[in-house]
C-alpha cells in the first residue's frame, strides 16, 4: 500500500490534474518552507563566515550532500557535486571530463531515444575533437537490448552514455546489465537519471555507475539545483569549468592558482543553498514513501492509463508496453498541440511537442505527441477524468475555437 | 462575424487546406518558420514575378490555427501585387496584436479576432505572415 497526502501539494487544491511530470514535478509545501525558513531565518553564505548562522547554512547544505550520497547508495558524500541542474551536470562531464579522456578515434554510445542535453554536448565535442558519435539501433518498441547493446561496441568504444529511463518512450533500462558490458569492454558509463531517480530506487555502487546526473525539481525539489555523481577517481580528474570563489585555496599575482579538493573544486561561487537545503526535504518526503512504492504505484497506474485509453478508438497510443509512468499518444488526425490546449480547457496538464528529444522521429516516424507523465500523487480518479473528457473529443474544436 | 462560422472558416482550411503540398521548381522563393515553441513548422513557398504573387503553397505539421491561417493568407495574396501584401501583412498583425484595422482588408482572417484572448496562440496566427515576411526580405536583398 502506498499512503499519498495530496494535500502536502498546494497547487493541487486547484482542481489541477498535473500529468507532465517528466517535465517538472510539483512541490510539497515541507519543501517551499524549508527553503522559506532558510531565507527567514539563517540566510547566510556557506563556508564563509564565523558566525552562528553561516555555520548553520554550513552545516545544512553538507548534510543535504551526505543526505543525497545515501539515497543514490554513493560510497561517499565527496563523489556528489551540486550543479544548475542535469544539463549542466552533463555538460560538465562532457567538457571538463571526456574532452581530456577521449582520444582521437574513440567512440561514445548514445541512442535515439536520449533527451537533447545528453546528445547536443557530445555533438559539440565531436566538432572540437575526432571523436565519433554512434547510435545503439533500438527495437521495434523503440527500447534497447542488450544484444544490440554488444553488437555496437567496438574496441574503440570508451564511454556508453545513456538515460535509465527516457523522457518519451519511457523505457526502463537494466542499468546493472548494461553496466557489465560497459565494465568488461573497459567502457565508462555516463547514466542520464533526470527520469529514474525521482520514480526508482537507484544505486550508483551496486550498479557500478561511473556517472550520474540527474536535477532536483523532477523529484519534487526546487528548479535551478542538480546533482552530478562521480566516482572519485574521475572526479579527481575533472577539470574545472568555471573559476572563482568557494573553489580556490589561494592565488597570488604571480598567477599561482591552487584549488580545493573535490566537490568545492566544482562547485564556484555562491552556491543554490536554499535549493540545496529544499531537496534534503524532497528526498527526506520521497524515502518516507519509499522508492520502490513509488515505482510500483507508477507502474499500475500506467497500466490502467493505458488499458483505458485502448478502449478509445481515435487514440493512439506509442510505448504502452513500456513501464515507466511516461505514455506518449496522440487522437488521430489531431494536431498534438491542439489536443493538449484542448485538455487544458479541462485543467488537464499534458505536454505537446518534440519533448527535447528531436532525433527520436527517426525512430518511431512521428515528430510530436502529446505525453502523458505520472507521479505517486496522481489517481486513477484523475485518469477516470482524462477518459471522460478525450472520450467526447469529437467537439474538441468546439472547445478550443 | 459570429462564433460559428469563424470556427467553421478555420476548421475548413484545417482540414481541407488550399495551396498544400509544395512544387518541386526552382522558380520559387521558399522560407521556413520554426515556431518558438518548437513544434508547428511551415515551409512557404511564393512565385514573384513583376512584384505580383503569381503562386503560393505551403507544407508543414502544424495546429489547426497556424495551418488554417497558412491557408487562408496563401488564397488571398495570389494574383496580387507585393505591396497589397505588405499591407494586409500590417493589418492582420495589428488585429492580432489589438490594434487597429481594416475590417474589409482582411476578409476571412477575421476569423482570428479572439486569438489575443489566448496569448499563447498569437505566434500560432503569425506562423504564416512570419513566414511570408522572410520571404518579402528575401526579395528586398536582390
Amino acid at each position: 500500500m502506498i499512503i499519498i497526502n495530496r494535500e502536502d501539494f498546494p497547487i493541487l487544491n486547484n482542481n489541477l490534474i498535473y500529468f507532465d511530470n517528466s517535465a517538472t514535478t510539483l512541490k510539497p509545501k515541507c519543501v517551499i518552507e524549508a527553503m522559506n525558513d532558510y531565507y527567514y531565518n539563517y540566510g547566510a553564505n556557506i563556508h564563509r563566515g564565523d558566525y552562528k548562522i553561516s555555520l548553520k547554512a554550513s552545516n545544512e547544505y553538507e548534510e543535504v550532500r551526505n543526505k543525497v550520497a545515501k539515497f543514490i547508495g554513493a560510497n561517499n558524500a565527496t563523489e556528489i557535486v551540486f550543479t544548475s541542474g542535469a544539463t549542466d551536470s552533463l555538460n560538465k562531464i562532457v567538457f571538463g571530463f571526456m574532452k581530456n579522456y577521449l582520444k582521437d578515434g574513440d567512440e561514445v554510445l548514445l541512442t535515439k531515444s536520449e533527451h537533447a542535453s545528453n546528445v547536443i554536448p557530445w555533438i559539440e565535442l565531436a566538432k572540437i575533437k575526432n571523436i565519433k558519435i554512434k547510435y545503439i539501433p533500438l527495437n521495434k518498441n523503440h527500447e534497447l537490448t542488450i544484444e544490440s547493446l554488444e553488437k555496437t561496441i567496438t574496441k574503440n568504444t570508451k564511454v556508453i552514455a545513456i538515460a535509465a529511463i527516457t523522457n518519451v518512450v519511457g523505457d526502463v533500462r537494466n542499468i546493472k546489465e548494461i553496466s557489465e558490458v560497459a565494465h568488461n569492454n573497459n567502457i565508462i558509463l555516463v547514466v542520464d537519471g533526470a527520469q529514474s531517480v525521482p520514480h526508482m530506487k537507484t544505486n550508483v555502487a551496486l550498479d557500478n555507475i561511473d556517472f550520474l546526473v540527474f536535477s532536483a525539481h523532477k523529484m519534487l525539489g526546487p528548479t535551478g539545483l542538480g546533482v552530478l555523481y562521480g566516482k572519485k577517481k574521475y572526479l579527481e580528474q575533472m577539470k574545472p569549468l568555471e573559476f572563482g570563489g568557494g573553489m580556490n585555496q589561494y592565488f597570488e599575482v604571480t598567477g599561482e592558482v591552487e584549488y580545493k579538493s573535490i566537490p568545492t573544486r566544482l562547485e564556484a561561487g555562491t552556491p543554490p543553498i536554499a535549493e540545496v537545503i529544499g531537496l534534503g526535504k524532497a528526498i527526506d518526503y520521497l524515502e518516507k514513501i519509499g522508492m520502490d512504492k513509488i515505482y510500483n504505484y507508477e507502474k499500475e497506474l500506467k497500466k490502467y492509463l493505458v488499458s483505458k485509453l485502448e478502449k478509445i478508438d481515435k487514440i493512439v497510443l506509442y510505448n504502452k508496453s513500456t513501464d515507466s509512468g511516461v505514455l506518449a499518444f496522440n487522437i488521430e488526425g489531431i494536431f498534438s498541440q491542439d489536443t493538449a490546449i484542448y485538455l487544458d480547457e479541462y485543467n488537464i496538464c499534458v505536454r505537446a511537442g518534440n519533448h527535447c528529444a528531436k532525433i527520436l522521429k527517426d525512430e518511431i516516424n512521428i515528430k510530436n505527441t502529446c505525453r502523458l507523465s505520472l507521479y505517486f500523487y496522481n489517481t486513477k480518479e484523475e485518469i477516470d477524468k482524462l477518459v471522460e473528457v478525450l472520450n467526447k473529443s469529437d467537439d474538441l474544436f468546439k472547445v478550443i475555437l | 462575424m459570429d462564433g460559428e462560422l469563424k470556427r467553421e472558416i478555420i476548421i475548413d482550411n484545417y482540414q481541407n487546406p488550399y495551396h498544400k503540398g509544395l512544387k518541386n521548381d526552382d522558380g520559387y522563393y521558399k522560407a521556413n518558420t520554426n515556431n518558438e515553441s518548437c513544434i508547428d513548422n511551415i515551409d512557404i513557398q511564393l512565385k514573384i514575378e513583376n512584384g505580383i504573387i503569381k503562386d503560393a503553397n505551403f507544407d508543414g505539421e502544424a495546429c489547426a490555427i497556424s495551418t488554417s491561417a497558412t491557408s487562408i493568407f496563401l488564397r488571398k495574396i495570389i494574383d496580387k501585387r507585393v505591396e497589397y501584401v505588405k499591407k494586409l501583412i500590417s493589418n492582420y498583425e495589428n488585429l492580432i496584436n489589438e490594434k487597429e484595422y481594416d475590417e474589409e482588408l482582411l476578409g476571412e482572417l477575421m476569423a482570428y479576432d479572439n486569438i489575443y484572448m489566448q496569448p499563447n496562440r498569437k505566434h500560432c496566427a503569425l506562423l504564416p505572415v512570419d513566414t511570408i515576411k522572410k520571404i518579402l526580405k528575401q526579395l528586398e536583398e536582390e
